[in-house]
């Protein structure tokens, strides 16, 4: 029970470190839960990181792989409540703010100065990823890289076709 | 490709279970960024927000803690049902992942080394990491960009990429900047600022 209680407490803590998603609370998430507490080593938590990574959805749910590698199901239960929970009420909080104000004459504007930050941080997410492949998988998987990325920026089909050629280029050349 | 109206104000307000399927859609595509499947499932085939609305929701997303797609969950949520809609939108994005984790789990303790899933795997992490390059070249493209806000984007995407400089230290110092020049674009800071000149 204290350790679950352990759980909660330190991925309440991680979801406020975590602006911008589960990458930047990674190193923190590593130092409390290798070095700290000493609840996985580090070879294991390399190998949930990239298990987190290969499957969909939001990569923040790192922290659930963890909980069930820590604590079985329950601790799987309350790390994704930890990790969740502040970060959400914190949005809400802040999404009903943005509701009062609206029609202030300053905050779209103040909005619109978020976006390119927003843009940004998404094509540095993608020049990571890129990166990482290439160095797991060499030169063809850059190229796969360049082809998926113009599809998608100058055609409107479904990015799952790039995902799915992706794994069959991937079976073929690397 | 031309581009189409994007700011068009041709957007659906969604019912409370279209909400929750159309969440439930983005957790379950979301490979690789999640942001990426989010846009496409909320701009282009649902339409509940323009390209600039969402864009600035994410951006809101991106400077509070937490993942910033739950974050826009929660928000957009919020904007169409209240609680209940932020409920059923996080429940939404995070139910399926959270399933295909735990089959996944299970699966890799005994498949995860075998030769042919590796070079798989790798493959479709490179398309992941082409579509959330895609994403992010069709939103700067779509939204218009003044040469402000396409300098601050170039900033913000080399400290994160090429300096690996950390998230919050480049929202931290970034978004202050970044507001006061977009408040300064609309005349509201600064005197006249730009006025009415921003495209």
């Amino acid at each position: 029970m204290t350790l679950l209680l352990q759980l909660l407490w330190t991925f309440s803590i991680l979801s406020l470190v975590a602006i911008g998603g589960a990458n930047s609370a990674l190193p923190e998430m590593h130092r409390r839960l290798v070095e700290m507490h000493g609840w996985l080593d580090d070879a294991t938590f390399s190998q949930l990181y990239a298990l987190a990574q290969a499957a969909p959805g939001p990569n923040i749910l790192v922290a659930s792989v963890m909980g069930w590698a820590i604590a079985g199901p329950a601790g799987m239960a309350v790390a994704t409540v930890g990790m969740l929970l502040p970060a959400a009420t914190l949005a809400w909080i802040v999404a009903g703010f943005a509701l009062r104000m609206r029609g202030a004459p300053w905050l779209k504007p103040a909005q619109g100065g978020l976006v390119p930050i927003a843009v940004g941080l998404l094509l540095a997410a993608g020049v990571i990823m890129a990166e990482a492949s290439t160095a797991q998988a060499g030169w063809p998987a850059l190229a796969i890289v360049a082809v998926a990325g113009a599809i998608v920026w100058r055609t409107d089909y479904s990015p799952l076709w790039v995902l799915a050629g992706g794994g069959v280029l991937g079976l073929l050349l690397l | 490709m031309p581009p189409t109206p994007f700011d068009s104000p041709a957007t659906v307000a969604p019912g409370r279970a279209d909400l929750f399927l159309g969440f439930l859609r983005i957790g379950l595509l979301g490979f690789g960024g999640v942001a990426a499947w989010a846009r496409r499932v909320i701009v282009e085939e649902r339409r509940w927000l323009t390209e600039r609305e969402y864009a600035e929701i994410l951006g809101m997303g991106q400077i509070l803690p937490g993942p910033n797609v739950g974050n826009s969950a929660v928000m957009i949520g919020r904007r169409f049902h209240g609680l209940p809609g932020a409920l059923l939108a996080t429940g939404g994005i995070y139910l399926a992942p959270l399933c295909i984790l735990i089959v996944l789990s299970l699966l890799y303790e005994n498949f995860g080394q075998k030769p042919g899933v590796v070079p798989v795997m790798q493959g479709i992490a490179a398309g992941a990491a082409g579509m959330v390059i895609g994403t992010a070249l069709k939103m700067a493209e779509r939204l218009k960009l003044t040469v402000e806000a396409v300098a601050v984007l170039v900033v913000a995407a080399v400290a994160a990429a090429w300096l690996r400089i950390s998230l919050p230290l480049i929202v931290v110092v970034l978004a202050p900047v970044s507001i006061a020049l977009s408040l300064w674009r609309a005349g509201l800071i600064g005197g006249d600022g730009a006025g009415g000149t921003a495209r």
